[in-house]
């Protein structure tokens, strides 16, 4: 199977300070790869450099054998990445159906059976149709971001922290979601410091440390490994 | 005061408040999306009237061509205020760009007093808008009475650009966070620039209609409409439209009904007392945003 993604020597600083420090990654098309690791790790800064809203002190990323590096945000959404950000950030003061809407914003062809399509996966979106988006439930709000982002009809779907702050049957439903979208094809690309959940789903796992990745393998062999037990998921030896 | 008279002042009132709602839509529309006060907005208007000399007076050209140019150019001159002024500053402390704007304000009044001497310059007469008209037992001039009609035609269709349109749209979720904005493919820049536009069309409107009936211009002219329309926008709550619009109005009215009242001098002096209540009493205007902190 070929790489939707690859990342090479990956170095983001801020103010001289590196936050990632030389990373490598890659996402095979049609899968779930996760990133794990600890706040402050570097995480979200490498998918702000994958989306263009960070600019990388050096790196080579390639999405589909095309180098995206120094490529502006709206020229990466059109080529099929698409990010949901940490925290959600559905536009609050746009409806639910508005913010669907600019989930599509540089596509010029008809909406309808997108819309059908993200109602099908979130019926409860349906119903808040024409409510504005800052009075959803923050489950529901994450459920719009994502379908927001599946508005631009993406290849490769990124998503940083989607269960931070939600109940855990909520967290329990986005994690089948994220697996239904995976099923009908798109890849995935997941942060998270809920490792169990995501290892669980993941085909394939890096742990990144301080700016490193300090550790890879498939979902279950990280979900296995001793060290990654105790740092992560709360198990004493 | 009689019924006629007291008719005539509130035309005279909805008249010169129809102009300031048109300037504070600029600044409650560029603060909504730059959290800037863009304080060279009414030099902007200013210029706009020195546009309308050149192409009526110095070049003679018919009403109807100049009003064109005079949009264009001051279109165009908001435009590249933004993009040499205020873009660079993108990332800087609010207060920098907030400085660059005082800046580029002081720059256009002494640009124009270098350019057109600080002399006052005669604004061209339009015939159709100086025109007197009758109607019932108020006389008053075209100019006084198309204002107000002009200034809701311009809301509405704004309202509308806002509320239903793409670019309206992406205007709106700009406003509320850059970032995501960026991740939904939209440019911000585009969409800064298009609010520029709007903002500086409607001060060339406005500044149309208000230098009509005067006459003429000067390169302070710009500077204390500007400051009352700046009011306008914060008593109605900086960002919101409708504020703006209600704040012009109540503006003008005010003042058209104290200097009816004998009491001229003090006209200015209450605007700027208005100003002082509202930012003591209810900061945040009349429909202004409540500024929430998110963890």
């Amino acid at each position: 199977m070929s790489n939707i993604l690859e990342i090479k020597n990956l170095v983001v600083s801020y103010g001289g300070i590196e936050a990632v420090k030389g990373i490598d990654m890659i996402v095979p098309e049609g899968e779930i790869v996760t990133l794990i690791g600890a706040n402050g790790a570097g995480k979200s800064t490498t998918l702000k450099s994958i989306a263009g809203l960070v600019k990388p002190r050096q790196a080579s990323i390639q999405f589909k054998g095309q180098e995206i590096v120094g490529k502006t945000p709206d020229f990466i959404v059109s080529q099929g990445i698409t990010l949901v950000p940490e925290g959600r950030r559905v536009f609050p003061n746009l409806t639910v159906m508005e913010n669907l809407r600019i989930g599509a914003y540089l596509r010029k062809d008809n909406l309808k059976d997108d819309l059908e399509y993200v109602f099908s996966l979130f019926p409860r979106l349906k119903e808040r149709e024409w409510q504005m988006a800052g009075t959803l439930s923050g489950g529901e709000q994450q459920m719009l971001a994502v379908g927001r982002a599946l508005m631009s009809r993406p290849k490769l779907i990124m998503m940083d922290e989607p269960s931070l702050g939600l109940a855990p049957l909520v967290v329990k439903d986005i994690f089948t979601i994220i697996q239904t979208i995976n099923e009908q094809g798109i890849t995935v690309l997941l942060i998270e410091q809920n490792a169990n959940m995501a290892l669980k789903v993941a085909h394939k796992a890096y742990v990144i440390e301080t700016g490193k990745i300090t550790m890879e393998g498939t979902g279950a062999e990280l979900l296995a490994n001793e060290e990654i037990k105790e740092a992560y998921l709360g198990k004493t030896k | 005061m009689t019924s006629t008279s007291f008719l005539q002042y509130c035309l005279a009132g909805v008249s010169i408040g129809g102009i300031y709602a048109l300037i504070a839509i600029g600044y409650t529309m560029v603060y909504g999306i730059l959290r800037l006060i863009n304080f060279a907005h009414g030099d902007i208007f200013m210029m706009a009237a020195y546009f309308m000399i050149f192409a009526m007076v110095d070049f003679a050209l018919p009403w109807y061509v100049s009003i064109v140019l005079v949009l264009a150019a001051t279109v165009a001159l908001g435009v590249l205020i933004e993009k040499a002024a205020y873009k660079p500053l993108r990332s800087a402390p609010r207060m920098s760009i907030m400085i660059s704007a005082i800046g580029v304000s002081y720059l256009l009044q002494n640009l124009a007093t270098y350019l057109f001497s600080a002399l006052p310059k005669g604004y061209p007469s339009i015939a159709f808008l100086t025109k007197t008209i009758t109607i019932g037992s108020i006389s008053t001039s075209v100019v006084t009475f198309i204002t107000p009609i002009l200034t809701i035609v311009f809301v509405v269709l704004l309202m509308q650009l806002i509320n239903h349109t793409k670019i309206g749209m992406a205007m709106r979720a700009v406003s509320k966070d850059f970032e995501t904005s960026q991740l939904m493919g939209i440019k911000i820049n585009r969409v800064i620039s298009f609010t520029f536009v709007i903002g500086c069309f409607l001060a060339a409107v406005g500044s149309i209609l208000y230098f009509t009936p005067r006459p003429s211009v000067y390169p302070l002219a710009g500077s204390l409409p500007g400051l009352k329309c700046f009011i306008a926008a914060v008593f109605g709550g900086i960002g919101s439209i409708p504020g703006a619009v209600l704040g012009g109005f109540l503006i003008g009215l005010s003042e058209t009904f104290i200097k009816a009242a004998g009491y001229s001098e003090f006209s200015d002096v209450f605007t700027f007392i208005l100003l002082i209540v509202v930012l003591l009493f209810r900061p945040t205007g009349l429909f202004g945003e409540k500024i929430t902190e998110k963890v």
